[in-house]
């Protein structure tokens, strides 16, 4: 057996590893009496630790264990995307279980592996492992999708989740199979190498296989035609997990994505329109589906449905200043849907809440810095200068202008602006709508607080320093070419 | 010769029955029978692989599929509870074709990648060297422990996750009716 180039080496799994041994530690101690208190500490202390060894492995090219970890450039600026979201949704889900009386150390557990699972999907070339990765993300979102277990909506959330999950993996998995059949190799660098001949010997194979492959992942970041179980697993799961789901799996779901597309397949030029296609039903859709919402969560689902719009543009386009600019909306993202969401879940920690936008007017006069800071939200997700949200917009939809998609740009434009209705219906509704009963007021602490100023400072920083982060995006990129 | 006759008498016996089964099995309307019609399907084809000298891939065959699958098919099926009544329901009718089409849809493209893509013949020739201990133990093993280790290994992470989960959605709270 001939074990030379198979570098097991396990310093590059030092991120993946520390979020392991914290989510089996979070487990074991969870037995006890005394342990349960460890999870959210265990847990933060985890994602801190993979985050830092992340970083430190920043801009190392180095591949493993017979070719099947890549850590990159590429890899690891969505490996922080994901441990950001990991440690945001983290620092806002203490308050609100301990107040629907469901705090158990078993959720901190199930978020570092599902954080896992989306590391080990961004850090590989082997198709195998990319859907090994995305099962070990979505089984335990599933579970966290209907944690609340005597609420019918969060139970209704985690079976329907489940359902469509199962599915689209079954997609997922038919779709790798036939591409296997047509190369012989799950392996995405000889799929590029050898494209041009596979093409040739079986193309009904490869077509069949990528279009599966396409449909499986749609289902994952919430594509039209294949986001009808958004809104209500959205609106049902408990709001930090939503907050959680609106990016992380998302993230993911791209991060494979562009692997597979902008690198294994990217000869293949079909692809494109079928892309394209995907692109203005997702951001028309979604954006005009938020519009009828009287539910924040829901809109928000609707919303999250029209930026993954956005950013299968950029996959559209193609190339490297396009994915790039996707790179960068997606980390811009992260911060002011999170930070929606952060607020979201302050609301909803109060009894009796159901997140309706009724139960937002008064909230300027009550809690003014709150809503200033939902208000800077709202601005970002709607495209507002000087927040990331302009800015990813702008690079965007001008890419796609330079890339000769011009009516891609102008339909982008066009849905956007039909966003910023609802985006400010959330902010008429905080300072100019006349309140008839008093504001219910909100419990703040330390936790929340600071995950309030990682996400304002996350969506101001993005969006004041723009080109820094567009060079760090452009860098990440280029390390997979 | 009279090895030989035995051989293929057993082939067209067992291939006839996994047709047979797997026909019956969207044909049926009971559940049970269909699940049941399922595993007969199964363990047809696991006798052409023993036939073929894969005793691994026959053996993964049964536990795999007979075991697991069916038998939690079968689970379903008694949780649900269906009774008579459910199961022979008017809109039944219908519905059966659906399915038909759907699996005569599913078959057909099987059989037509099978015939027409010359891609499936090229890529044949590469696995010779696989064929010469085709579905043994030892080719498999030594895949899993070099090539695929880390798929391997995170594949015990899965599991774990997957137990965790059940047992959160499943458990009894102290004071939980």
């Amino acid at each position: 057996m001939n074990l030379s180039g198979a570098n097991i080496d396990f310093t590059l799994l030092l991120p993946e590893i520390s979020l392991a041994i914290c989510g089996f530690a979070i487990l074991l101690l969870g037995v006890t009496k005394r342990g349960k208190d460890f999870g959210f500490g265990l847990g933060l202390f985890g994602l801190i630790a993979a985050l830092a060894f992340t970083v430190q492995q920043w801009g190392t090219l180095e591949t493993g264990f017979f070719g099947m970890v890549t850590k990159d450039g590429f890899s690891s600026l969505y490996n922080i995307i994901f441990l950001l979201a990991g440690i945001i949704s983290l620092l806002i889900a203490q308050t609100y279980l301990r107040a629907k009386k469901i705090d158990k150390p078993e959720y901190y557990a199930l978020v570092l592996f599902s954080i896992l699972g989306m590391m080990v999907m961004a850090s590989s070339y082997d198709l195998i492992i990319i859907f090994i990765g995305l099962e070990i993300m979505s089984i335990p979102l599933y579970v966290l999708a209907g944690f609340h277990r005597f609420n019918p909506k969060s139970n209704e959330a985690g079976i329907k989740y489940f359902i469509i999950g199962a599915f689209a993996s079954g997609f997922l998995l038919y779709g790798i199979a036939l591409v296997y059949g047509a190369g012989a190799t799950t392996d995405l660098r000889l799929i590029a190498a050898n494209y041009h001949s596979m093409a040739q010997q079986a193309p009904l194979l490869l077509y069949a296989g990528v279009a599966l492959i396409l449909i499986g992942f749609g289902f994952k970041v919430g594509a039209v035609p294949f986001h009808m179980w958004a809104p209500d697993v959205y609106q049902g799961a408990p709001t930090p997990v939503t907050a959680f789901f609106s990016v992380g799996p998302k993230a993911a779901g791209f991060a494979a994505l562009m692997r597979i597309l902008d690198f294994g397949f990217d000869s293949m030029d079909e692809i494109q329109s079928v892309l394209w296609i995907l692109a203005v039903l997702t951001m028309a859709v979604g954006n005009i589906l938020a519009l009828f919402q009287d539910n924040i969560k829901r809109m928000l689902a609707y919303s999250s449905i029209a930026h993954a719009g956005y950013i299968l543009v950029a996959l559209t386009v193609g190339g490297e200043g396009a994915v790039a600019s996707g790179l960068y909306y997606l980390l811009g993202y992260t911060f002011f849907n999170l930070g929606a969401f952060a607020i979201l879940t302050i609301l909803d920690t109060r009894d009796g809440t159901d997140s309706r936008f009724s139960e937002l007017t008064g909230m300027a006069s009550r809690h003014p810095f709150l809503a200033t800071l939902l208000a800077i939200f709202m601005f970002s997700l709607a495209g507002f200068p000087p927040t990331a949200g302009f800015f990813g917009k702008l690079y965007i939809f001008s890419g796609a202008v330079e890339g000769g998609f011009i009516w891609l740009a102008i339909i982008g434009v066009m849905t956007s602006f039909v966003s910023v209705y609802y985006y400010l219906r959330v902010v008429v509704a905080c300072f100019f709508t006349k309140a008839d009963h008093p504001f219910q007021q909100v419990a703040m602490n330390p936790y929340l607080a600071l995950a309030l100023i990682i996400t304002a400072v996350g969506a101001l920083g993005l969006g004041l320093f723009p080109s820094s982060w567009i060079d760090l995006s452009r860098q990440a990129f280029a390390s997979f070419l | 010769m009279e090895a030989l006759n035995l051989n293929v008498i057993v082939f067209y016996l067992a291939a006839g029955l996994a047709i047979a089964g797997a026909f019956l099995m969207v044909w049926q309307k009971n559940p049970v029978a269909s699940a049941l019609y399922m595993l007969l399907s199964i363990v047809s084809q696991a006798v052409l692989y023993l036939q073929l000298d894969a005793l691994f891939v026959g053996a993964v065959l049964i536990i795999v599929y007979a075991g697991a699958i069916v038998t939690l098919f079968l689970f379903v099926i008694m949780l649900l509870n269906l009774r008579g009544e459910d199961l022979v329901n008017p809109s039944a009718g219908p519905k059966r074709y659906v399915k038909l089409i759907i699996s005569g849809v599913v078959g057909a493209e099987l059989v037509y990648l099978l015939v027409e893509s010359t891609g499936i013949g090229t890529h044949l020739t590469k696995l010779d060297s696989a064929i010469a201990n085709f579905g043994d133990v030892k080719p498999v093993a030594e895949l899993l422990y070099s090539k695929y280790l880390y798929g391997f290994e995170i594949t015990s992470i899965l599991l774990l996750v997957a137990i965790v989960g059940a047992v959160i959605l499943a458990r009894r709270e102290p004071g939980e009716n």
